[in-house]
């Protein structure tokens, strides 16, 4: 591995003297961890020779019945054996990336995007085409543009890559009125929509968005994730499929890592099954509007002019634009030095564009540490303007 | 056998260096481990304090580098508490780290050292950067080398070969600083001398001879395995390593340091020997010139370590 100044400025940034607005951790504390200890420790007790053994690659039967359960709360209809369980939704990203994409093919993304899908699609060596997003999401004519780039260039996108709600980093979420536009220029394209949804249980207004699944078993391929609604650490998430990618799914699964654990899956399956979780989402929904509105409130009274940002319903990430000439990434040592960190935007872009960006992440540190935080960012930014004019643009 | 019972290396800390002091901490403790010593490591945190106190050590290794490590804080904070240590006290340290200092304290004593300027932002923002910087390139001509004037593994720190790189390269330094030490840039063979004293007075280790694979011994070149190809000894002529020997001693004394410590040094193309910088916490990692130096040498680098922590130790606070 090559050493990497950034790696070693964000080994700083897990310190707790750092106010970290970096890392997207979910506030697992929030849980009521001695509830959830009692419940493995009985899970282990009376089904502890399940739960320690192998399974199958596609997953535990009755977590998938359960899955089916949360997805219909944004309207999703499923069977469980639609369902399979993968490690995360960044297994399900990487198996998708490994089945289709062969070195040099297209891969439509927002711009900006995950960054841990740009990760797994670099990983087969594709080639990432960004999709303009604005306020409402991803923008339909920008998307027919690309589509069109892509096959005036001889070529044709395997799948467009989208987080629709809250997005990562951009904070954003497709509009309604949006969706089915969205999907019908895919299904006009014959393109494979890869809908990845980390986050839409947490929106802070209203019932949870409908799915762009509901709407398109066939052309969606859907990704879900206990890790923001229940423990990040069980590793568990999910891939919803028309029959013949899920096929090549759970094959390409059961070569990855045979099965996935028992363990982390009867535990989501116990959890499901005995626990108020419907509660404990509307608990994180109401911790994480608390720290967005703290995210919000400081960044409107400190943020020097020229800076602009999202204003999420949802989810983690506020997406924030630094003035003309201010480099996210030079200005990080800075930042570090001053005790508060964040990721660059150009870790969003296949690329090496989003420099002017910054995403903040509200999901872990407390509404006062945030402030603090953004107080922080607000005096480093001030210095970097003031270096901008006497010196130039940073590159 | 030593009286070593208590061993607590430093490392960590909160600047940049973090990841490299927390390998350089690993290795030092594996190294003593090696050599039968247990040792813990322990962060420059808020519970640094309360353990120090609850069960004073026999002695302190700081391995932390940078700000708080190296310049002085740490050791100021261990003598507070009578704590022993190895290493520079905290006074030798506040002039090392500050590289201006140390060049100008070496300068005194008759060592070469490069031209150099040391601005601070406020001044390139009150006197206008553009006129500072057509000042600068006047005054010291071109090539340049940047760096902060505080700080190490070349983080911030590059150099310049036309004036119109010089404002990207000090906006680069002033990322980690906000004080700007502008040298003239010296070519030649880059080397490092680690300096050990056991008690018989300084002792120069064999210099290193550094060789970044491509470009500059930046903070990649550094810590990539591999990247850097090293040479120990350095391929200097004898007159010329008795030299670059003699001025690591040379700042190893001036500058009042103690048991150890590592100069970099340019050797030119005439056989002339620059001095640039010493720093009182070198680096251990397993790509670092010290731990090199001492292999090279005869002597064990855990066996080295043990030396001066029961030094330090007999030494007290």
């Amino acid at each position: 591995m090559v050493a990497s100044e950034i790696r070693a400025l964000f080994a700083v940034a897990a310190r707790p003297e750092i106010v970290s607005l970096a890392g997207g951790s979910p506030y697992v504390a929030a849980l009521p961890l001695d509830v959830v200890g009692d419940m493995i420790g009985q899970l282990i007790a009376t089904q502890g020779a399940t739960a320690l053994q192998y399974c199958t690659a596609q997953g535990d039967a009755g977590l998938r019945e359960r899955i089916c359960d949360v997805m219909a709360l944004e309207q999703i209809r499923a069977h469980p054996d639609e369902v399979v369980v993968t490690v995360g939704s960044q297994q399900a990203l990487d198996l998708m990336a490994r089945i289709f994409i062969d070195p040099g093919d297209v891969v439509l993304v927002e711009a900006p995007s995950y960054v841990g899908a740009l990760g797994a699609f670099a990983a087969y060596q594709a080639a990432v085409v960004h999709v303009a997003m604005d306020d409402d999401g991803l923008i339909p004519e920008a998307l027919e543009e690309a589509i069109r780039r892509t096959a005036a260039a001889g070529r044709r996108a395997k799948f467009l890559y989208t987080v629709p709600n809250f997005h990562n980093p951009a904070g954003v979420t497709l509009a309604a009125g949006r969706r089915h536009r969205i999907l019908d220029i895919c299904q006009r394209a014959g393109l494979l929509v890869v809908e990845d949804n980390p986050y839409g249980l947490l929106g802070f207004d209203g019932e949870p968005m409908r799915a762009l699944r509901a709407d398109d078993a066939e052309g969606v391929v859907y990704l879900g994730t206990f890790s923001k609604t229940f423990a990040a650490g069980v590793r568990v998430g999910w891939a919803v499929a028309p029959t013949a990618i899920r096929e090549k799914l759970i094959l390409a699964a059961e070569s990855a890592v045979l099965c996935h654990s028992s363990f982390s899956q009867l535990t989501v399956r116990e959890y499901l099954n005995t626990q108020p979780w419907h509660e404990q989402v509307k608990d994180f929904r109401e911790l994480y509007r608390e720290r967005r509105d703290a995210t919000l409130s400081a960044l409107s009274r400190m943020m020097p002019p020229g800076c602009h940002w999202t204003r999420p319903a949802g989810g983690f990430y506020v997406w924030l634009r630094l003035p003309d000439g201010i480099n996210a990434k030079a200005m990080l040592p800075r930042a570090i030095s001053s005790r508060v960190a964040y990721v660059p935007g150009t870790g969003f872009y296949a690329d090496g564009s989003g420099a002017q960006y910054a995403r903040l992440c509200y999901s872990f540190p407390a509404p006062d540490r945030i402030g603090e935080g953004i107080r922080r960012l607000a005096s480093v930014i001030e210095t970097e303007v003031q270096l901008r004019d006497d010196f130039g643009p940073a590159h | 056998m030593s009286d070593l019972e208590r061993i607590v290396v430093l490392a960590g800390g909160l600047s940049p260096e973090r990841e490299v002091s927390l390998h350089s901490g690993a290795r030092v403790r594996d190294a003593l481990a090696e050599a039968g010593i247990h040792a813990i490591i322990a962060d420059a945190d808020s519970a640094l304090l309360a353990m120090l106190r609850a069960d004073p050590p026999s002695a302190v290794f700081p391995a932390i580098h940078g700000v708080c490590g190296e310049d002085g804080a740490i050791r100021e904070v261990l003598g507070l508490l009578g704590v022993p240590y190895v290493g520079s006290v905290a006074s030798a340290c506040q002039m090392a780290f500050d590289k201006p200092t140390a060049k100008a304290l070496t300068a005194a004593a008759g060592l070469a050292t490069p031209p150099s300027v040391t601005l601070p932002r406020e001044t390139f923002h009150d006197l206008g950067a553009a006129a500072v910087i057509d000042l600068i390139v006047a005054r010291l001509g071109l090539p340049l080398y940047v760096k902060p004037s505080r700080g190490g593994s070349a983080l911030g720190a590059g150099p310049v070969r036309t004036a119109a790189d010089l404002p990207a390269a000090v906006l680069s330094c002033f990322a980690y600083g906000d004080t700007a030490l502008i040298e003239r840039f010296v070519s030649g063979t880059e080397v490092a001398v680690g300096v050990i004293d056991l008690g018989a007075g300084p002792q120069a280790l064999p210099a290193v001879e550094i060789v970044p694979g491509e470009g500059e011994y930046d903070y990649a070149a550094r810590y990539t395995a591999g990247k850097t190809e090293f040479y120990v000894p350095a391929r200097l002529s004898a007159a010329v390593a008795d030299e670059v020997a003699r001025i690591a001693i040379a700042a190893h004394t001036v500058l009042g340091l103690r048991d150890l410590s590592r100069t970099d040094l340019i050797v030119d193309d005439a056989g002339t020997a620059w001095f640039l910088e010493v720093n009182v916490a070198p680096g251990m990692t397993e790509t670092s010139t010290l731990p090199l130096a001492m292999e090279a040498s005869g002597h064990s680098f855990g066996r080295t370590c043990v030396s001066l922590l029961e030094q330090a130790a007999a030494r007290g606070a």
